[in-house]
């Protein structure tokens, strides 16, 4: 590049240094708009409420938290509340939408209509709505902790939610876990070598079954030699409610299930977007060359049908992890319920904390993002 | 195949954030930014002076933009009966609604001059520091936080309440002190959220809060046994107990275990539009201590009484420092009545609520209402 502005290169360098600084000043001459104005307005600035006391209690809490705890532990806390659905959402709607974007496909008649019935009844009804009716027409109406229905023994269903016994450790539990990931290292090592013999010799190996015997049989000796590697504590009824035990809040079983089976609906279409524009040919291919359906479908269609899958499942994910926010309107403590709502309106120091919330939001979502554009590239076509 | 360039499309949206993160950020640094309009140096605490008020309120501004206008808006409860709530033909009433009528008279003469702005409790700080609303008459209680740091001032205390509970008959409570390891319903955003961990904290009960965004939200998870208790103010649950499906079935807990004094409030800094607003809410009790009713304030204009001819203005000159006519309060009175007229008709024993004056009674009848007077 030369010094000179008879090089293009060397213009559209200053003219997007010039469209940068505009931006700059901008977005400085904003801020120092909106500063002066809540100076004036004798509103609170700055960061510092962070550190107070919050005060008050959140009913589910990931980290330890107590009301004598700061407004930037609550901050935490709904954060975690955020990650645990947003996470949890992620996984099921992926696993249900690939299982009725491949249902939709079924040459079975019943299986494909019902698939539709699905995607098409789900994607068309509002999330608030779903939310709605999960929390207030299912989960609420559900009989009070005394006439709790058994789901498994010990695990009860009210409208309190869900309550099991709680896992305890016990003095072998370290033993045990150790046992089991040696176990487990063990097996993969054999799976390996079990699997490399066989390309060279042509020899088969029980693999399935000395694996099975390893991964149940040596943490086994332990819990039979030692003890008990775990313990079970059962709930017990208390005046209002159970009183010890794990439970899952109907607030977050109704957010799980809302946001899992909506973006569910969506993920679906995708996939059999994808595996439908991978060509005819490739199957019959893999049919001539002696292929079982399933091979064909797991090894031929589906690694092709993700270069498709892929862009648009991103844009899913991050849609199911936004979509967390509406946990407001059924109660369940998430981000924008902890810190938007109650420490916003303790505080009133609206432009913080609206700016951290957003900041959040657009940190995880840029972050997977960038994950997932990292998973794109990898099972992109390679170019040669 | 595409050249190799997306490691810079992919760093893009990382450089773009944090510009605009920056940008957001800068304010936050210590001592204002320079250049543009400087902020003219405040003693802390200090009340500014009108002429150090920069151009976005100076005082009286409130005053001169509601007369431009032509009504005032006035951010209310999306429906709480008794204190803001609108019937099927979208009519407000309330003693909350009242208040904003009382200052519509006071400053147009025409009580009509109200717009309303149902406002939930996330909410209503947001519409008041941004202008939404002239005057926030919506239960909302006096803290020392909401006066200091929100940049509001309260005009004065409309209604003397505190926070209570509400359980079902079925359970058996009868006593708040039996609500150890309860589940509470409540609405997010309010004082009760607070007042609720101070209270369990100090009698060293544990409980979990359940809040919602929105009080029907809250109530209905309560109807349905989601909560063994709903909390908020005890006039609030005297009137939504009125809503649930079989309201006998409910009973409000005989503890009150806050002070919540709730008043009308506005922006900090127009210290005249505050004015009208106090002395509106001033004279509206004082008129009820005079016996001034919206019946006989025709009367009562040429009544002996010295007090009685300053409130109504047919002695002195107490409406031109507020910038409005000297018969302001008789306007105010001649649309709503006295603070007590006000009462008996929203939330008094004769209305469905049936609250009793207790501590809401005028201070020489045992309660605590009390205003200076218009001298």
């Amino acid at each position: 590049m030369r010094w000179s502005w008879t090089d293009p290169r060397m213009r559209a360098l200053v003219w997007q240094v010039a469209a940068l600084a505009a931006t700059l000043v901008t977005l400085w001459y904003f801020a120092a708009m909106a500063h002066q104005n809540l100076a004036r307005q004798h509103i609170a600035t700055g960061f510092g409420f962070l550190d107070n006391t919050a005060g008050f209690g959140v009913v589910q809490t990931l980290i330890p938290y107590s009301e004598e705890s700061s407004y930037g532990r609550a901050f935490l806390v709904g954060l975690c509340n955020t990650l645990l659905v947003a996470a949890l959402g992620t996984v099921f709607a992926v696993m249900l939408g690939f299982v009725v974007g491949v249902a939709r496909l079924s040459t079975n008649w019943l299986i494909a209509r019902l698939a539709t019935v699905y995607v098409e009844t789900l994607r068309n009804i509002p999330l608030l709505l779903q939310l709605f009716f999960w929390y207030f027409a299912i989960l609420q109406p559900l009989p009070g902790p005394r006439d709790s229905l058994t789901l498994l023994p010990g695990i009860f269903l009210s409208n309190r939610g869900i309550v099991m016994p709680a896992v305890e450790t016990t003095p072998s539990t370290a033993a045990f876990v150790l046992c089991l990931l040696t176990a487990i290292a063990a097996a993969i090592f054999i799976g390996r070598w079990a699997k490399a013999r066989k390309l060279r010799t042509g020899e088969s190996f029980p693999t399935l079954i000395v694996n099975a015997v390893i991964i149940i049989g040596l943490p086994g000796l332990v819990w039979l030699i030692a003890s008990a590697a775990f313990a079970l504590a059962p709930p017990v009824m208390g005046k209002f409610n159970f009183e010890g035990g794990w439970r899952v809040l109907p607030e977050f079983l109704a957010l799980l299930l809302g946001l899992t089976l909506y973006t569910a609906a969506f993920i679906a279409e995708i996939v059999r977007a994808g595996i439908q524009s991978v060509g005819r040919g490739q199957t019959e291919a893999a049919h001539a060359l002696g292929l079982s359906s399933g091979q064909t479908l797991r090894l031929v269609t589906v690694p092709q049908a993700l270069r498709v899958i892929v862009p648009p499942l991103t844009s899913q994910i991050l849609n199911l992890i936004k979509n967390s926010s509406l946990a407001v309107a059924i109660g369940y403590p998430d981000l924008v319920s902890v810190f938007a709502g109650t420490v916003l309106n303790q505080t009133g120091q609206a432009i913080e904390v609206i700016a951290i919330t957003m900041a959040v939001y657009l940190i995880i979502s840029l972050a997977i993002s960038f994950a997932m554009n990292l998973y794109n590239a990898r099972v992109a076509i390679v170019g040669r | 195949m595409a050249r190799r360039s997306s490691l810079a499309s992919r760093i893009f949206p990382f450089v773009f954030g944090l510009v605009v993160g920056a940008g957001v950020l800068y304010f936050f640094l210590p001592g204002p930014p320079q250049g543009g309009k400087v902020q003219t140096a405040q003693q802390p605490g200090a009340k500014p002076q009108p002429g150090q008020q920069g151009p976005a309120q100076p005082a009286g501004s409130t005053l001169a933009e509601v007369r431009a206008r032509g009504y005032i808006q006035c951010g209310v409860s999306t429906g709480l009966p008794g204190f803001s709530n609108p019937d099927d033909k979208g009519n407000w009433t309330g003693i909350d609604v009242d208040f904003c009528r009382a200052v519509a008279a006071a400053v147009f003469g025409d009580a009509s001059k109200v717009k309303y702005r149902p406002l939930n409790a996330k909410d209503r700080f947001t519409a008041l520091q941004s202008g939404e609303v002239d005057l926030l008459s919506r239960n909302t209680t006096w803290t020392m936080s909401r006066d200091t740091s929100l940049g509001f001032d309260f005009a004065g205390v409309i209604y003397y309440d505190g926070q209570g509970f509400l359980v079902k008959k079925a359970s058996g409570i009868t006593s708040a002190a039996q609500l150890n390891g309860a589940t509470i319903c409540t609405q997010t955003g309010t004082t009760t959220e607070l007042n609720l961990a101070d209270y369990f904290r100090g009698q060293n009960m544990s409980y979990k809060v359940l809040p919602f965004e929105k009080n029907e939200e809250a109530l209905s998870a309560y109807d349905n046994g989601r909560c063994d208790a709903y909390t908020t103010d005890a006039s609030g649950l005297h009137a939504q107990r009125l809503i649930l499906k079989t309201p006998d079935d409910h009973i409000v807990l005989p503890e009150v275990i806050s002070k919540e004094p709730l008043g009308p409030l506005v922006r900090q800094g127009d210290p005249q539009w505050e004015d009208i607003v106090r002395w509106t809410l001033f004279a509206l009790i004082d008129a009820e201590e005079l016996g001034v009713t919206s019946a006989n304030v025709d009367q009562q204009m040429t009544s002996a009484s010295p007090e009685v001819r300053r409130l109504l203005g047919t002695e002195g000159k107490f409406g031109e420092p507020l910038g409005l006519s000297n018969g302001w309060a008789a306007d105010a009175l001649r649309a709503v009545g006295n603070y007590g007229e006000m009462f008996e008709r929203n939330v008094g024993t004769k209305t469905p609520l049936g609250i009793p004056r207790g501590l809401n009674a005028l201070w020489r009848n045992g309660g605590v209402m009390y205003a200076p007077p218009i001298r």
